[in-house]
């Protein structure tokens, strides 16, 4: 299987303070990778180093590299803007704007100039279903997204984000807001999006990494302490630290 | 005293300065319109002024309100909004910037006058553009424009974070953020702050004095190079220049121009309710 990222000797600084600690990390291709480990051991910073959204904080410092696709994405010259089109982002919170369900869909292609009115409204009507929201919102496309629920405003940034057709999809514990139920939904369709895109998913709820990912690496105050298929890091982790936190001792 | 006493006690007293500090403006108002309403008719509004201003309307004045009230829209408009979005969006906190919020905080508490001969100097000799409605636009829309910027920024700041992070993880550049995502939802408030600053421009009498304002001209003005008569000027003029002015004459211009200045301040705020209304984030 290929890598897609491909994360070497990867330091990460906020002004003086170190949030990142020399991380080697490869995410395996249209495979759901999960990042656990307590609150603050830097795995949302982690996640925003891949899309390079760090870039916004005046603070914040990179060291060492991130291939996607063998490219790294740290080098001089690399287009930020364009390679945000690239990787997608889905939030902590349910952050729809306040406009119409098409709008929010359409709003990315429209404004990279990618689609014509014609082929807009059919990338509005793929990306909601893909992202198993359009039977719920079929007839009511130019309501507010703001009257949905959380989960389907949860499913609606979903669509949002790969509406512009990113290969990567980073999702911050994008379940953190919402019922189980709603949970469980978006957990599924993690499971189909998985076969067109690498996906990588921050979560605190050890639960969901172990249902919903393929592989799992475990952060500990700026390190990366484990990484492995899934399912081998919870039945036999092979550090201490990993195996007290997932059964619960620390953290 | 009880503490439910003392409560009572200062919302009534609150209240009561409330009331006083409000009870001049309604007894100008009153005032004004008791004097002037009888004044007010067609050929009031209509009709050049005749007889030395003594007979007639206010037409030309009233006319010449409203280009200048065009011209200072589009003088400022731009302007600000460009200033505004620099400050917002892109401006760090560096010397330049404290320079440029000082001097936006200066300029809003220099007095007018002060505008007028800045105008005078600047627009009307330097630029010779002669007293001009565009030299007096120019004029106002300085006058305008630390006003306009303040609300314009606030405007702008007060559209969440979030949208914009969404906005650049979708692959939008920032100025695309900006005119997509920030720009629509800060628009009624920007809109707001604009026409609160029209309106007080339409008011205005001395920096339109040496830069645009007509003592006595009963034709229209045929470009924006001519000069024109205005509102405000022509209540001076008559008030203060012209013997035997018909009192009611008088305060039908006032109430003429209260009107136009309280109209834009009731559009402003009428916009700004119904956008805190419909906001919903
Ligand atoms: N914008 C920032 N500026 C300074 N420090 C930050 C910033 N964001 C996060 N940190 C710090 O970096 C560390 C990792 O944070 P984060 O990546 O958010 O952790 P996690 O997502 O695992 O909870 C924390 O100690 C946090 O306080
Ligand atoms: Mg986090």
């Amino acid at each position: 299987m290929n890598n897609k990222i491909d994360v070497r000797n990867f330091n990460f600084y906020y002004g003086d303070f170190q949030a990142l600690d020399n991380i080697n990390l490869a995410i395996r291709e249209k495979q759901i990778t999960a990042l656990i480990g307590p609150s603050g051991c830097g795995k949302s910073t982690f996640l925003r180093s891949l899309n390079r959204m760090n870039d916004e904080i005046a603070s914040a410092r990179a060291e060492g590299e991130v291939l996607l696709d063998g490219k790294n994405i740290y080098a001089d010259g690399v287009d930020v803007v364009e390679l945000r089109q690239h990787i997608g982002m889905v939030f902590q919170r349910p952050n729809p704007f306040p406009q119409s369900i098409y709008d929010n869909v359409a709003f990315g292609p429209r404004v990279l100039g990618q689609a014509r009115k014609n082929t807009l409204d059919d990338i509005v009507v793929q990306s909601l279903q893909d992202a198993a929201l359009w039977d719920e919102v079929e007839h009511r496309l130019h309501n507010s997204a703001l009257d949905l629920n959380p989960g389907q405003q949860q499913r609606l940034c979903i669509a949002r984000a790969i509406a512009v057709k990113p290969d990567v999809i980073l999702m911050d514990e994008p379940c953190s807001a919402l019922d189980p139920v709603a949970t469980l939904s978006v957990e599924d369709l993690m499971h189909r999006l998985a076969e067109t895109y690498t996906i990588v998913i921050v979560t605190h709820n050890m639960q969901q990494a172990a249902r919903a990912s393929h592989y799992t690496a475990f952060f500990w105050l700026g390190k990366l302490i484990e990484f492995q298929e899934t399912r081998k890091l919870f039945m036999s982790p092979q550090e201490e630290l990993t195996e007290s936190y997932i059964s619960g001792r620390r953290g | 005293m009880t503490r439910q006493n003392m409560n009572k006690l200062m919302i009534g007293m609150v209240s009561l300065v409330a009331t006083i500090v409000v009870i001049p403006i309604v007894l100008v108002i009153i005032y004004v319109v008791y004097n002037g309403i009888g004044a007010i008719n067609w050929e009031f509004l209509t009709a050049a002024p005749r007889n030395g201003m003594r007979e007639g309307g206010i037409m030309p004045a009233l006319l010449g309100t409203v280009f200048l009230t065009f011209g200072t829209a589009i003088v400022s408009f731009p302007l600000a909004i460009a200033a505004a979005i620099y400050l917002a969006e892109y401006a760090g906190d560096n010397m330049l910037t404290r320079w440029v919020r000082l001097a936006i905080v200066n300029l809003a508490g220099i007095p007018s006058i002060v505008y007028g001969l800045f105008g005078l100097g600047a627009f009307v000799l330097f630029w010779n553009l002669g007293t001009s409605i565009i030299a007096g636009s120019l004029t106002l829309g300085v006058l305008t424009l630390p006003v306009v910027i303040s609300t314009a920024e606030e405007a702008i700041l007060s559209v969440p974070q979030s949208f914009r992070t969404v906005s650049l993880s979708l692959g939008a550049s920032r100025w695309q953020t900006i005119r997509h995502q920030v720009l629509p939802h800060a628009m009624p408030g920007i809109i707001t702050g604009i026409i609160l600053g029209l309106g007080r421009a339409a008011g205005e009498t001395a920096p339109i004095l040496f830069t645009v304002a007509a003592f006595y001209l009963p034709e229209l003005p045929k470009s924006i190079f001519d000069q024109t008569m205005a509102l405000p000027y022509h209540l001076y003029v008559i008030s203060t220049q012209v013997p035997d002015m018909p009192l009611s004459n008088q305060y039908g211009t006032a109430l003429v121009l209260l009107m136009i200045v309280f109209s834009m301040t009731l559009v402003a705020t009428v916009i700004r309710t119904n956008m805190r209304r419909r906001r919903e984030w």
